[in-house]
Formats: structure tokens, sequence, C-alpha cells
């Protein structure tokens, strides 16, 4: 009693009373619930996470940077066709026309997200040097000499070093004792013809896809590859791409079970996609070596639409099913390794671009892989840009690839029945997203991160680093020239998307089936 | 200088004063489960910003360090927020800065006719959203700082006064 009353004249001597203590610490409990919530949220995500991880075995990391084989002495590069491409691929090397660097740098000082300049800046140095161009419009050829100059990467008024020789005729630049390696951005008619003549003359090559224009030089290029012994990369840069990686693991890992059908798409819709490039002011028949372009291709007379918009003319191009298909063909055959289908069917027409082109706008083209039991798909329009991306259909689950990857699993699914019944998996959620640049890849990843991924908020990253894919395509050419291992898009996959395109055209000129006969390599009409 | 209690009723301060503890659950909330999840960053919400402040906003994530620490203030700024609300610790501050983290939230996402976001909502808005209602409720807690009456604060009070 005494105590108590010491206490209580102990407590109003600071003012503080038993009723002070609970009005000051009432809402404490608070801060416990939320915590146990939180606790509770974060338990049952890891226990989700880790089940679903150890379901599917897959790893979570993103492929690191590898630095670029610096070693040796520089290798000597000539560039064949600066057009579009060519000046893309020569960027992807390191060189650009200082005028460019220019446009670069003004853009960046107006706009802080122009980040042109500064990815191109800090793209790897591959010591290499161009030493030779051969460009049949003499603008053309003049801008890569100066871009080939362009060694410190500067714009105009920078120091430039050497002009390299400008060639007026492919064969000359080949058979040049200053060049160790080509790149072959020329029309489609002429990869075949120049990839022959420069593996014969011992030059390593990258050739930008499809890797020919008729059927009969597909083996006579492979065979001029392999008996020459030189480093050759088809130019398709997707095999540089994360996703696709990760995707290859799932396929391994039999996460999506048995695929039966693959859907592969292109929707582009503007003139620029519909090959419908500008005509350069400067063109005319003094300033274009026109017989030149023309080639093995049928004679017509000098037409500027013909010599920038080749594409649309199946004179020097292979149509949808060389310059796009093969991109989607190649991105599937990097991952499942399906090889060259048992047939092919084609339709389609010119429907929109009623242009005077002979190539069609619209086409849809069905792969059939019996051995594999697998269909593919292939469905294109030049005049709607409504997304479809690449859908790999497997029983257990399916797959939407593009620059991310989400793997949904199937309700009917025979796999994951048992972890769909234990509500573990969710049929309506993913069980898998890759999405480049995010901190770390996670079986579940939530609504917002997908929406972002998918409106491209999220970039391509490689070791925390924006890179080109092009540029990471030729890095692992030179590469592979200095250390003789082989490239990912090599020959032999090469051959394999030849013929499938081929094969894809001849079936939409034909109006029928074609077919494949895989012991004697020979396409039967 | 000396803080006043407040004189209202008691079911007038029991309704400021569960006002003052819900925002801040959903504070702590937020802010708890983002420290829990090492993979969290807020890239995604600020790429996705929109209005005339989107610039700003895009030029955090350019930064690799500059976003470390939008993250950090993110995620311990959300706690510390949420903590001094439902305990009634400093509380003018923890809500005159959880009225500074909402306008930054309310300025990159806008709900401005025209803009729309990655990110669906629930329900239809213009100018006024739950970001909005809920600045507006710390804005209240502002003026009524409860804590003198139901939490630490007003211990802090009464010692000091002492």
């Amino acid at each position: 009693m005494e105590d108590q009353n010491k206490s209580n004249q102990k407590k109003d001597k600071k003012n503080i009373s038993r009723r002070d203590v609970l009005k000051s610490l009432a809402t404490v409990p608070v801060v416990g619930a939320v915590a146990y919530g939180a606790l509770k949220k974060k338990q049952y995500d890891h226990y989700l996470n880790s089940k679903i991880a150890e379901e599917l075995g897959m790893s979570y990391s993103e492929p690191e940077n590898k630095p670029a084989k610096m070693g040796g002495k520089e290798i000597r590069i000539g560039i064949i066709g600066y057009g579009i491409r060519g000046k893309q691929l020569t960027q992807g090397l390191g060189f650009v026309h200082p005028s460019k660097v220019d446009s670069w740098k003004e853009g960046a000082m107006n706009n802080k997200d122009d980040k042109r300049y500064s990815n191109f800046i800090a793209q790897d140095d591959l010591n290499v040097r161009i030493t030779a161009v051969c460009d049949i419009f003499d603008t053309y050829g003049t801008m890569a000499q100066e871009m080939a100059a362009n060694v410190n990467r500067e714009g105009n008024g920078g120091k430039m070093a050497d002009l390299p020789k400008r060639f007026l005729n492919h064969k000359d630049l080949i058979a040049s004792p200053d060049v160790d390696a080509v790149i072959i951005a020329a029309p489609d008619h002429w990869h075949g013809p120049m990839t022959i003549e420069a593996a014969k003359a011992g030059k390593h090559v990258y050739c930008e896809k499809p890797l020919t224009w008729t059927v009969e030089e597909t083996y006579e290029v492979r065979k001029a590859v392999k008996e020459n012994n030189v480093v050759f990369q088809l130019g398709h840069q997707g095999r540089q791409t994360d996703s696709y990686n990760k995707a290859k693991e799932a396929i391994e890992k039999g996460v999506l079970g048995p695929v039966n059908l693959i859907e592969v798409t292109t929707n582009r819709n503007s003139p620029n996609g519909a090959w419908v490039y500008p005509i350069h002011k400067d063109a005319n028949q003094n300033t274009i070596d026109w017989e030149q372009f023309i080639g093995q291709a049928p004679w017509h007379d000098f037409n500027l639409e013909r010599f920038f918009r080749w594409r649309c003319w199946w004179d020097y191009s292979t149509g949808l099913s060389g310059d796009l298909l093969t991109h989607e063909y190649d991105a599937i055959n990097q991952i499942m390794n399906i090889g060259i289908p048992d047939s092919a069917m084609s339709t389609g027409g010119i429907y929109y671009y009623k242009d005077g082109r002979t190539v069609p706008d619209v086409l849809t083209t069905v792969f059939e892989f019996p051995e594999r039991d697998l269909s593919m798909i292939y469905s294109a329009t030049l005049s709607s840009e409504m997304s479809r991306g690449k859908r790999v259909m497997g029983h257990d689950a399916y797959m939407e690839l593009g620059n991310t990857i989400t793997i949904f699993p199937d309700s009917r699914s025979t796999r994951y029945a048992d972890k769909i019944n234990e509500e573990i998996i969710n049929p309506s959620q993913p069980i898998y997203s890759y999405i480049p640049g995010k901190k770390n890849v996670d079986a579940i990843t939530s609504a917002t991160e997908s929406y972002f991924a998918n409106r491209g908020l999220l970039y391509t990253y490689r070791g925390g680093k924006r890179v080109d894919t092009t540029h990471l395509h030729l890095k692992e050419w030179i590469d592979c020239i200095r250390s003789g291992e082989e490239t990912s898009c090599n020959i032999d996959q090469g051959f394999e998307e030849a013929i499938t395109a081929h094969m894809g055209t001849l079936a939409y000129h034909h109006k029928k089936q074609i077919f494949w006969d895989a012991e004697n390599e020979k396409i039967i009409v | 200088m000396a803080l006043k209690s407040l004189t209202l009723s008691k079911f007038q301060i029991t309704w400021l004063v569960v006002l003052r503890v819900a925002v801040g659950w959903h504070f702590l909330y937020e802010g708890l489960v983002k420290v829990l999840n090492p993979n969290w960053s807020s890239i995604g919400y600020l790429l996705d910003s929109k209005g005339f402040l989107a610039p700003f906003f895009y030029s955090l994530t350019a930064n690799p360090t500059i976003l470390s620490i939008a993250d950090f203030m993110n995620q311990w700024g959300l706690v510390l927020i949420g903590l001094g609300l439902i305990l009634g610790a400093f509380t003018k501050i923890a809500a005159y800065s959880g009225m500074l983290l909402l306008a930054f939230y309310y300025l990159s996402h806008p709900p401005f006719t025209g803009i729309t976001f990655a990110m669906p909502t629930e329900g239809n808005y213009f100018l006024v959203d739950k970001v909005f209602i809920e600045f507006c409720a710390l804005a209240v807690v502002t003026v009524f700082p409860t804590g003198n009456n139901i939490g630490l604060d007003r211990f802090f009070k009464k010692n000091k006064n002492y």
C-alpha cells in the first residue's frame, strides 16, 4: 500500500499517469498487426516462388556481358553495300559517318533521354578497322569511305584517319590483300555470289539474311564456306537476344511439355516497313552502276524505285519469306533446333501495296515437322501493327516470346495438375517471366511488372548495360575469327534457314505443298 | 510554445485517430512489402510517368545511384511515415513527409483526361484519385495532430513540459 503510494507520487512527479502511458501506447499493437501481415505475405510469396521454381528447374540469372576478345592484331574488314542495313552494321562495328555523330550529339543536347550517342560511345571496341568499302551508288561509296575513316568516333571536323580505298566492284574488294573479312549488305540476289567469291578467296564472311536468293546457290554457298574453312556468320542478330536463350532453356527442361503448334508473325504498318524506302536525290544513271546492280537478275531498264526499293520485286528480293519469316524461323530454330521442315504450304497476295511490286504483302505459310510432331504457322501482314509475337503452345504450358518471356500454365496440364489442385499454380498467372533489365528473374512477377514490360518500358540489358543485338552478333563473329570457335548462326544454320524460306516461297509461286527430301537434300516441287 | 491537447469530443478524437492510423497502416504495409522484396525497384513506376513532370521522373532512372536513392527513400520513407502515423510519434512531421511522397506519386501519374498508364486502375478518376484523397487525409492529420491525445507525442509533450 505504501509502495503504491510512493510510486503514484513518483508518477505524479513526472506528471505521467497510467492513463497517459495507455494513451501514448494505445496504437502500438497496430504496428504488430501490419508487420505480421507483411511477413505473412512475404512467406506466402516465397513459398509459391520456391515451389514453382523447384518444379520448373529454370535458372533465374541474366546473361553476363562477355568482354570482346581484343587480343591479336587488328582485323581488317571490307564492307560491301552501304545502304540502310550496311550503315547499321558498321555502327555495330563501331564506325559511323561524322554527320551521324553530329546529329546524335544534337539530339542528346535537345533531349536528355536521347541516348544514341552515349550508347554508341559505350559500345565495346572490337579492335577492327574498315580498310575497304564498296557501294555502286557514288554518294554511298564516298560516305562509306568517310565513315571508315572516322576511327575516333567523332563528328565533322574531328580527327580522321586516311580514307580507305573505295572499290567499284566487290570482286576487287574481296581480292584485296588489305582485307581479312567482309561484311555483305547487298541486295538478296547478291548474297550467294558474294559469299562464294569471298569464301573462295579465304575471307571470313558476315552476310545479311537470307543466305541465298535461289535454291541452287544455297548448296554452293555451303560448300564454299566449308571447303575454305572461313568463319561465317549469318545476320540474324536475334541469336543474341537474352530471352531466346531463356526460351531455349524452358524447352530443354520440358517446362512446356509436348509442343505441337507454334505461331510466328510479322506485323508492320508503314511505307518504310513495307520497303517503300526514300529515293536519294543524287541518284541517277551517272551515279549508279546499274549493270552491276542487275547481276544475275533478269534485265530491266534503269529504275530508281527498283534500286532503292528492291525488296518489292522478286527479281532481287526473297519477299516476306526471305526477309522477315527468316528472322522468326531462325528464332525458333535457335530455341528448338527444328531444322528443315518436311513440307511447306503458302498462300497470300498483294492486298494493300498495289504499287507495282511483285512480292506479296500478306502471307501465310504452314510448315510441317512430322518427326517432331510439330506444325509451325507464319502469318504476316504489312498493313496492320496488331502485334501478335511468337507463341509456342505446349500441352503443359504456353510461352509468349518477344524481348520478354511469359510462360502460362495450361489449365488442363498433366505435369502441373497436382500443383494446380494444391493452388500453388494458378492457371491465370504466369509460372515464369523473364523481363530483361529487371533486377532479377522471378517465378512470380507482379501484374505491374508485366504491364510495364509489355509496354516496352524495360530495356534489353546485358551486365547492366543497354546493348544493341547487331553489335553483339558482329562481336561474336569477330571473336570467332580470333578464337576459331563456331558462330551461333553458322553456315549449317544458314542452310536450314535458306532452304526453309525457299520452300515457303516456292509453295506461294506454285500454289501447292512443297516437300523436302532430307535423304537426298532436295526440294521436291 | 507548449502544445495543447485538442479539445474535441471523444467521438471526434476517435475517428481522427482511426483516420491517422488507417493511413499509417497503408504506408507501413506498402513500405514493408517493398523492403521485404529484394527485387523491388521503382524503375517501372518511374518510367511509366506521364504529364508535365514526366521528364524529371525519367531522369531519376537514368542514373543507377539516383535510382537506388529513390528506391531507398520509397521503401524506408514509407515505413517510417507509417510508423509515425500509427504510433502518433512526430505526427506532424510524418504527415507532412507523407504528403510530399503522395505529391510525387500524384504528379508522376496525374489523373488527367487523355493520359493512360501501364497499370490499369480499378475505377475512373479525373483530377481526384485515391492518392489525392489520401493526401487530403494527411492534411487533416496535420491540423489535428492527435498524437498528443492518443500516441507517443503525448508522452514526449509531457516530458518536455515537465
